[in-house]
């Protein structure tokens, strides 16, 4: 194995949308988007548990798909959208998923939340109302050792609930208004 | 925390333009798709490239043309594209179910039908992490000289561990390869040998851009898959059947693949033989099973018991077929699989 | 006991001993630290980031066993970007969890004893610098002759893995005997002798373990670390580095999982103190998730046999268990895990006679330690397959036998275990009804079955590791004018919810809610010393200290409270953040007022609570384990599908009773639960922590098979079945509300369910675990060909069982103690261990 000292490296610089805002970062080149996130934007909410691509903690939305942050290049972002756990919320409010993870003891130890978390807002956010099979195959890539995954199939459930409840809501609006 | 070494990154645009790169650079660079085998194997130091090469900018290696008479798909297809693709059913069942078992949705989200039929072979003693390779004195995949599946074998005995490869070979397909001097077209059945460490006839200079088929018109095909777990794990046996059955229910054409038995996909050619002319019934099922089952040769390089795996592929086998007849399978593929699939 | 015995256990009141309704207690409630949880604010271990943060890497041992003749570290200490280079001279004193077994080196020193063990540490700028400057440091080896498993270590003496111990490479060997077993067999109608293997699996926390050490502004050391017990890692950090207690900080960050995994003192945590100190700078590191298995402190292989006498109505009359246990290459808690292995076989079913005999030897394999259920779950294996062929044997339906023999509420055992509640009748009566047992048991169609099993755990282990007369759990309050109250406490948060169960308890006595109560916990510089997250004594333990705190604190309170309203204490109510007379309601002043009233009339109020269990009858040496305040109990039904072609089999459904005393959070109950059926369905279905030896003529290695997430299969989304929970409330008046334990409890029962209903469903005997396709298919072809239609061991190696220790039960006149006074093989007390004094 030829060792060449990462102290004479260059560093990378990329522009992406984190979260829904523009950032810039400058980070060694050899790092994953997981690596970036964590170490040059101090985004910790996303984690590792492998860095293989084993396990699903490190999983990120890349411009809308959930993707493992472990194995994805920084240097691939450039120009791109990815969305944290840290971005789940709107509007100072927690996203319904994160309310309902939170009520319904779909979170223990927390670690393998963030990487549900964004997996499952992207199922929800292409299919409003999936059936508990089609949620448990979404989740099939993040391992979770705590919970035996049966209350985040009912979180996921409570929040596609909620979701559509203020859509309805949000329909109603125009009529009030008129 | 696991780290990539250091590496030179390249992105061309174009095919041509990548060729180039590959051309230059020879095996030292190495095509970089959705990364999901090569950066676990560049962090465990089993493979390390001086120059990664990003295919995600070339346009043309996405493309899909789907029709009755042919059909390509560009290699940067990723394996959830082919998998929700209302377009993949009948006779390119097969590979849609073949993509959508692949590991988990994530790294679907992410991995390529060219990477996958490109995917490196697999052992116990290989997929280690450097510093445990070391402690057993390496392999002869990898900087030893001894192969620890079976010590006085003087080949690698690694596993072949792509599902779209098995699938696609019982479809015929053929897969384009360019390089910087020319291109060539190669029956996917002739791109592979039964060798763990030059188990795929691509040069290192050469690209595979498309996946070619003929006319599945009339064709049936399903993708079975064995492994521990409902997600995550490779293949340790598969079945890959596709057929044409006429209208009163006899065979006209057949093709059995079994994977994951070999440093490659082996092409039962006597079991796929045997259905022709024959309806498919429980005897010419158990037949062509039997002599399926018969070129399966599992190792101890994967998980489960090597003689459990031989013993339990006919049987495997019969359900790939007993699907192809019509038989309502779905039971026993949500037992076997866990995936309810609704592929 | 009848078993027509209808259920009499009403549910728990919801009110307090006051007659209150209760508000927080048992009120399904999002967890305190839930908020931060999902928006990725909680702070882990591997989230800390500090300025001039340097990164550690472990060199560790590609050798199984070696003798370390040198290190060069002068080629990494070159190499750019290396700060500094620690190898096993710079901490040569040696720690262990157990006083007993002092037997690790932060950094090996002279010998290595497993592939993976840690031989030396980098720390410089960037962590793939470190990772690179390993491959730069020369480590000259002596290779010596591995020990791959006990029946080798049996026959192996030489060359000895570690110079204390038994003899030999026998670390442990354990003989007692509680009445004479013989004359129980000479009772008996029928005997039966078997055989079981547990293999060895591991923990698997999402999160790997991790630490960062910083010498703060004052000098002083402070550690950041992913354990489960900052008080253990407290002390052997001031043994090892050699600085007063006093002067050394340990917090424990919430946990991302633990199991049991991190509830050793780590060399990890060693180095990068020493590191920080020697730098002056902040040191991390995080291991690789292969680095987590070679830390292992996983679940112990053990080989079993049962020899149980019934009378014909399933009354058991003696039983003598004995086990071969492999330790790895440490002692880790070994010496506790080989007595739990023995301990609670008495607590579900009376045994008035009862022998048993352990054995634990070293092996050069990674140690093993506590995992949920720490030794336990293995005997608890073997003892329900057995009572299930015993069953089938005197024809008698499983469940049926087992409400015949129960042990009774609040009995001692034959080994001097004091019972608490035991509502063991109404969880098999509960599974049973739910799961439509009597209509499936033995009637369903080939390749479907069910299974039945029981279990029972301690709720917070009796007796401290080191031996000591301090509480094992303590609580400060502290009253802030504002109307909020802080928590102080050594505890850590493991994702059990030790933080919620504080807090609605302090809420509950306080008439306050969880979201006005702050939380200081796992901290040993802010919290009193609680001894950590295992053996499930946090809610029992912790509970009770915050009950005592919160009672004191609400004391003062009602006092100056009384005075000022000029109204008797007595009738003061504290709820909805008020004290107020419960007569007159209006009549009252705010929480925040109490406080300041009370702060007025004594000054600043804080309050203590603590808590020592009660002293055990259990007085033999050996005694220690096993003890606990009261024992939660768990039944389980189980169906599976096998097909008997193939081997495969899957688990649909499970149904789990648990006498839980009462569910302080009924949603993180559940979870518990839940959790706990997952991971004993892992280990039931795939989990293995195995070993590949290569030929020895070609190669010396003896490592791990597949220390990764992908290869160490644990169950996903998709591999999960059903769940039905049934809770049992009767509370339990030694714990907090009631509380009992629930963590680790309902995951013993899952395995042997599964085993049984296997064979239910094709008539075989997997007495091994894990059970999968191949072994049951080997049963089905045994069956088929005349053979017995069993898979599993087959012999139990000689061992050269010590006397035992004799120890008449309570219905012997027995007082708790031995009769034979055998002199001890190892020192007496005083010098085994030095009782910390700071």
């Amino acid at each position: 194995m030829a060792i060449i000292p990462i102290e004479s490296q260059k560093t990378a610089q990329i522009r992406f949308t984190l979260n829904g805002e523009e950032v810039d970062v400058a980070f060694a080149p050899y790092k994953t988007l997981l690596e970036v996130l964590r170490e040059d934007l101090g985004h910790t909410g996303t984690k590792h548990g492998c860095e293989l691509g084993e396990c699903g903690a490190c999983a990120v939305l890349l411009d809308g798909k959930p993707v493992l942050s472990c194995l994805v290049l920084a240097l691939e972002c450039d120009g791109r959208q990815v969305l944290t756990v840290e971005g789940l919320g709107e509007d100072a409010k927690l996203h319904p998923l994160q309310d309902a993870f939170a009520d319904l003891g779909a979170a223990q130890c927390g670690y393998c939340t963030p990487g549900i978390l964004v997996t499952a807002k992207a199922l929800l956010d292409g299919n409003p109302h999936p059936s508990r099979d089609q949620i448990r195959e979404a989740l099939s890539g993040n391992l979770c050792r705590c919970t035996g995954y049966l209350q985040i199939f009912e979180a996921v459930e409570a929040a596609m609930v909620k979701i559509a409840e203020r859509g309805e809501e949000a329909k109603q609006i125009p009529q009030r208004l008129a | 925390m696991m780290r990539l070494p250091l590496f030179e990154f390249r992105a061309p645009k174009t095919v041509e333009e990548a060729t180039r790169i590959l051309d230059g650079e020879g095996p030292k660079a190495m095509p970089l798709a959705g990364g999901t085998d090569l950066l676990p194997n560049m962090k465990r130091r089993q493979q390390v490239p001086k120059t990664l090469m990003s295919l995600r900018h070339i346009q043309e290696l996405n493309r899909v043309e789907l029709s009755d008479s042919s059909s390509r798909l560009g290699a940067c297809l990723t394996l959830s594209e082919i998998a929700a693709d209302p377009r993949f059913r009948n006779g390119l069942t097969a590979l849609a179910q073949a993509a959508s078992f692949v590991a988990t949705p994530q790294i679907r989200n992410m991995a390529t039908l060219g990477g996958n039929l490109c995917l490196d072979t697999r052992c116990n003693y290989y997929d280690q992490n450097y510093e445990w390779r070391k402690s057993i004195g390496f392999c002869l995949k990898k900087d030893g000289d001894t192969c620890w599946v079976a010590p006085g074998s003087s080949k690698c005995l690694a596993v072949s561990s792509t599902d779209t490869a098995p699938a696609l070979m019982a479809l015929g397909a053929r897969v384009r390869l360019v390089s910087h001097s020319g291109e060539r077209e190669v029956p996917l059945t002739e791109l592979y040998q039964n060798d763990g460490i030059h188990y795929i006839k691509r040069e290192p200079n050469e690209l595979l851009t498309q996946v070619l088929l003929g006319s599945l018109h009339g064709w049936k095909s399903t993708y079975w898959k064995l492994r521990r777990r409902g997600s995550f794990d490779f293949p340790v046996l598969s079945v890959a059947a596709a057929a044409r059955i006429s209208q009163n229910g006899v065979v006209e054409d057949a093709s059995i693949v079994v994977g994951s038995t070999a440093c490659l996909p082996l092409v039962a050619m006597e079991a796929s033989k045997s259905l022709v002319g024959r309806p498919l019934n429980q005897e010419s099922i158990a037949e062509a099973a039997s002599l399926a089952a018969r070129i399966a040769k599992p190792l101890d390089n994967t998980d489960f018991d090597m003689t459990w795996r031989k013993r339990v592929t006919a049987e495997f086998v019969t359900y790939a077929l007993r699907d192809l007849r019509g038989d309502d399978m779905r039971g026993q593929r949500l037992l076997l699989t866990r995936h309810p699939s609704n592929v | 006991m009848s078993d027509q015995k209808d259920s009499s256990v009403k549910p728990a009141q919801d009110s307090a001993a006051n007659g209150e309704a209760l508000r927080v207690i048992g009120v399904p409630r999002r967890r305190v630290d839930g908020r931060a949880k999902v928006t990725g604010q909680t702070r882990f271990a591997d989230d800390i980031f500090l300025p001039r943060m340097a990164h550690c890497k472990l060199l560790r041992s590609p050798h199984p066993h070696a003798r370390i003749r040198k290190i060069d570290a002068s080629r990494a200490l070159a190499h750019p970007g290396v700060y500094l280079v620690l190898t096993g001279k710079d901490l040569p004193i040696q720690y262990g969890i157990l006083p007993v077994s002092q037997d690790e080196q932060a950094l090996c020193v002279d010998r290595v004893r497993h592939v993976g063990d840690p031989v030396a540490a980098v720390i410089a700028r960037e962590e793939l610098t470190a990772f690179e400057a390993l491959d730069l440091l020369d480590v000259d080896y002596e290779i010596l002759p591995t020990i791959s498993d006990p029946e080798e270590a049996l026959v192996t003496p030489e060359p000895r893995i570690h110079e204390y111990g038994e003899e030999g490479n026998i670390h442990k060997l354990v003989a007692l005997e509680f009445g004479n077993v013989e004359e129980g067999f000479a009772e008996a109608d029928e005997i039966f002798e078997d055989t079981f293997f547990y293999q060895g699996n591991t923990h698997l926390p999402i999160e790997q373990h991790a630490a960062v050490a910083i010498k703060d502004p004052d000098g002083k050391l402070t550690i950041w670390s992913s354990t489960q017990t900052p008080h253990y890692v407290h002390r052997a950090l001031a043994k090892v580095l050699e600085m007063p207690a006093a002067h050394i900080r340990v917090i424990a960050t919430p946990n991302g999982g633990g199991f049991g995994g991190k509830s050793d003192p780590f060399n990890h945590e060693i180095a990068v103190a020493k590191a920080a100190l020697l730098l002056d700078r902040p040191v991390k590191i995080c291991l690789t998730r292969e680095e987590v298995f070679y830390c292992h402190r996983g679940r112990h292989p053990v080989l079993m046999k049962f020899k149980t006498g019934v009378k014909k109505d399933g009354t058991i009359t003696g039983m003598h268990l004995q086990t071969l246990i492999d330790g790895g290459a440490y002692g880790s808690y070994g010496v506790a895990s080989t007595y739990y292995a023995g301990a609670l076989q008495t607590t579900t079913y009376h045994i008035p006679r009862y022998r048993y005999e352990g054995c634990r030897t070293f092996t050069n394999k990674p140690p093993c330690g506590p995992k949920r259920g720490h030794g336990t779950p293995q005997p608890r294996f073997g003892q329900e397959v057995q009572l299930d062929k015993i069953a089938e044997k005197l024809q008698i339906d499983p469940a049926v036998l087992r409400l015949r023999i129960l042990e009774s509420p609040n009995a001692v055992t034959a080994n001097f275990l004091r019972l608490g509640t035991v509502n063991l009748a109404e969880c098999i009566q509960r599974v049973v009804r739910v799961s439509d047992w009597k209509e499936k048991f033995r009637k369903l169609p080939d390749g479907r079955g069910v299974g039945h099993a029981c279990s029972a755990y301690l709720t917070g282990a009796g007796l401290p590791i080191y031996w000591n007369k301090m509480p094992h759990s303590g609580v400060q309050l502290k009253f802030d004018r504002g109307g909020g109250v802080a928590i102080f406490c050594g505890a850590t948060e493991i994702g059990q919810g030790s933080d919620d169960v504080l807090a609605a308890i302090v809420a509950e006595v306080l008439g306050i809610e969880p979201f006005d109560v702050r939380l200081f916990t796992g901290d040993t510089d802010l919290g009193p010393v609680d001894l950590g997250s295992y053996s499930s004594r946090v809610t029992l333990m912790a509970g009770n200290a915050a009950l005592q705190a919160a009672e004191r604190g609400k004391a003062l309170l009602a006092e100056a409270v009384a005075l000022k309203l000029e109204v008797p204490k007595e009738r003061l109510r504290f709820a909805g953040k008020r004290v107020f007379d419960f007569a007159a309601p209006e009549k009252g002043v705010s929480f925040a007022e109490a406080i300041c009233l009370a702060e007025a009339r004594f000054g600043t109020i804080g309050t203590v609570g603590s808590y020592t269990p009660p002293k055990s009858p259990a007085l033999y040496k050996g005694g220690g384990v096993g003890p606990s305040p009261t024992y939660s109990y768990s039944a389980a039904v189980v169906e599976v599908e096998v097909d008997p072609t193939t081997g495969w089999v899957i688990v649909p459904r499970v149904w789990i009773a648990h006498d839980i005393g009462r569910a302080l959070n009924p949603t993180l109950v559940r979870g518990q639960v839940e959790g706990s059926v997952y991971m004993g369905l892992g280990e039931a279905l795939m989990e293995e922590q195995e070993f590949r030896r290569l030929p020895k003529r070609l190669s010396h290695a003896l490592v791990h098979k597949f220390p990764s997430m992908l290869e160490y299969k644990s169950p996903t989304s998709l591999d999960m079945p059903e769940v039905i929970t049934e809770l049992i409330e009767e509370p339990d008046p030694r714990g907090p509300f009631g509380a009992k334990e629930v963590g680790q409890g309902p995951l013993l029962p899952i395995m042997p369910a599964v085993a049984n209903a296997v064979y239910d469903a094709v008539g075989v005997r997997i007495d091994e675990v894990p059970i999968t396709p191949e072994k049951i298919l080997k049963a089905l072809a045994a069956k088929k060909a005349g053979r017995e239609p069993r898979f599993g061991p087959d012999h139990f190696p000689h061992v050269n069982w010590p006397e035992a220790l004799r120890v008449p039960p309570p219905w012997e006149g027995g007082d708790g103690n031995a009769v034979n006074d055998i002199p001890h093989r190892s020192k007496p007390r005083a010098e085994k261990e030095k009782v910390f004094t700071p």
